[in-house]
């Protein structure tokens, strides 16, 4: 059973569309990865999911009891974040954010759901310092865990592993695939090909020409053995 | 040393150095508090703005009251002008706050735009109009705060208690969502959060914070009243409750620290807080370096 379909989309801005004629429709369970070449929409496509910005035309679809704020999120970082004095915990409880609604402060549940997500992505020794003085990979699972609070459902990742060296990209990859596991449908953007095709079920490739099929379709299909040679 | 406490304690029998001192440190409460979040979520263009709009404000209450009460021009009464100053200047901080959003540049000059022509002619109805004998005074004191300690009445000092209560108030409610939106506003919207509504709500306390720290400082240090303490703590503290509460209590000792230096000082009250808080920032700015190298 599809929770998200996306109907004869066309992503832009006021500016002009940027993609257009994108089908596709995720299932309970996915790892949809999401590639295409630099400027090809696939941050607009990311933004125009979770409601940040609206499509030009066609439509999406959340089904099977999938409300559109359950979505969790980890944007690809702001240049606010990097010299933001918050701590660890401070990060990680605002993804309880909509769960607070419009309580003034936080009740011991989101608390400790918070540490939770702290524990479980294996941050909770930082947990005295600094969102800013943290590694990028460090960064990154604080801003994973942020969105495990926010959703139990489905992840929405824009480049999760750009500026991370290689044994922490993998490390996250790993990270990313165990929440799959879980239950949780991954919908990932991604430079990364070759990551791409390791850990995902389905691909999305936008572009001139647009694909979306599962992985094994996409490594025999001529876009994606064309895409997967140039790296 | 004595001579200073015997200066001090004799200037403190007058209600109008107590009246200063707790205005200016609820003022200074006030101001600090959204210091973060107008320097990380670049606002603040919005508060230089605003604070130019508020000059402009001033100049069109004095008129209107030449206009209405002429011949009780003596009378000018600070709270009164603040019924008309608030407003638009909360007008006006709704309104830069939307050009700002819409188109990056644009915004941009349309925001210098608006503050240097509201600094225009705020001047030129304060000249045309003015009934005062001493406008140029009347400017300085409106651009840089009064020249001396702030006379205010009973009536100022009761409109700043409610103000600031309100404004803390606000403030306190709405923390976490003060700091969803200031930290990650993308995500913040993902989840459900109305970033709009909170972006207003900020906009709308900026503009009460300026309103309010004009009569302790003026329109043109309005802004380092309100940047200075955080940029200040930020240097030393690592989360977001720790660089409020810090921000809030370091405001107050320099507004306290200044208001008593330009008793003892015959100094101009606005540009002294102003000093000290810059003062104390160089410190900070120094404790910090050195608590990094360690
Ligand atoms: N806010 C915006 N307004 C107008 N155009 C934008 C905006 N954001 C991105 N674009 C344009 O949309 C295109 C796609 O951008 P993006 O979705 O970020 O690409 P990708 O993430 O695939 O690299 C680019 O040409 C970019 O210049
Ligand atoms: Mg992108």
């Amino acid at each position: 059973m599809s929770i998200v379909t996306c109907k004869d989309l066309t992503l832009g801005y006021e500016t002009g569309a940027v993609a257009s004629n994108i089908n596709f429709s995720i299932d309970s369970g996915d790892y949809l990865c999401i590639v295409g070449e630099n400027g090809s929409g696939k941050s607009t496509l990311m933004k125009t999911l979770l409601g940040l910005t609206s499509p030009l035309s066609g439509e999406i679809l959340f089904e099977d009891g999938l409300k559109k704020n359950e979505i969790g999120y980890l944007p690809q970082q702001t240049l606010v974040q990097k010299d933001f004095p918050a701590s660890i915990f401070e990060v990680v409880i605002s993804g309880c954010q909509n769960r607070k609604g419009i309580r003034p402060f936080y009740n011991k549940e989101e608390k400790s759901l918070a540490m939770q997500n702290i524990k479980k992505l294996g941050i909770d020794e930082f947990i005295g310092t600094c969102y800013r003085d943290l590694s990028g990979g460090q960064q990154q699972r604080v801003l994973l865990a942020r969105a495990l609070c926010a959703t139990q459902k489905v992840l929405i990742l824009d480049e999760p592993v750009s500026g991370l060296d290689p044994l922490v990209t993998n490390e996250m990859y790993q990270l990313i695939s165990d929440l799959n596991k879980d239950g949780i449908t991954i919908i990932m953007v991604s430079h990364d090909i070759n990551a791409a095709v390791t850990y995902a079920n389905k691909i999305l490739h936008i572009g001139h020409k647009i694909f979306f099929g599962t992985k094994e379709d996409y490594v025999h299909s001529k876009i994606g053995r064309r895409f997967l040679e140039q790296d | 040393m004595s001579d200073m406490i015997s200066k001090l304690s004799y200037y403190a029998t007058f209600p109008f150095v107590r009246y200063a001192l707790i205005v200016g440190i609820l003022i200074a409460l006030c101001s600090s508090l959204l210091g973060v979040t107008l320097v990380l979520k670049r606002f603040s263009f919005i508060g230089d703005g605003l604070s130019h709009v508020a000059f402009g404000a001033i100049a069109i209450a004095s008129v209107l009251q030449y206009a209405t009460e002429s011949s009780f021009s003596e009378l000018i009464d600070k709270s009164n002008q603040m019924i008309i100053v608030l407003p638009l200047t909360i007008i006006s901080a709704i309104l830069l706050l939307r050009t700002g959003q819409n188109t990056k540049i644009k915004g941009d000059a349309a925001i210098a735009m608006i503050s240097v022509g509201a600094l225009a002619f705020g001047y030129l109805l304060m000249n045309i109009f003015s009934t005062s004998s001493n406008i140029s005074g009347d400017v300085c004191t409106t651009l840089f705060g009064s020249t001396s300690i702030l006379t205010l009445n009973l009536s100022d000092v009761w409109l700043c208690i409610i103000l600031s209560i309100i404004v803390l108030f606000v403030f306190v409610f709405f923390y976490h969502k003060i700091f969803d939106v200031t930290f990650d506003e993308n995500f913040a919207k993902s989840v459900g959060t109305n970033t709009n509504r909170y972006n207003l709500l900020i906009a709308i306390i900026i503009a009460v914070i300026i309103v309010l720290a004009m009569n302790l400082v003026g329109s043109l240090l309005v802004s380092a009243l309100v940047i200075f303490p955080a940029l200040s703590v930020m240097r030393i503290f690592r989360s977001f409750k720790m660089v409020t509460i810090s921000s809030a209590v370091l405001s107050v000792i320099c507004t306290f620290l200044g208001i008593v230096i330009s008793i003892l000082a015959s100094t101009p009250v606005g540009s002294t807080i102003v000093a000290v808080d810059v003062v104390f920032f160089a410190i900070f700015s120094l404790v910090g370096k050195i608590m990094r190298r360690y």
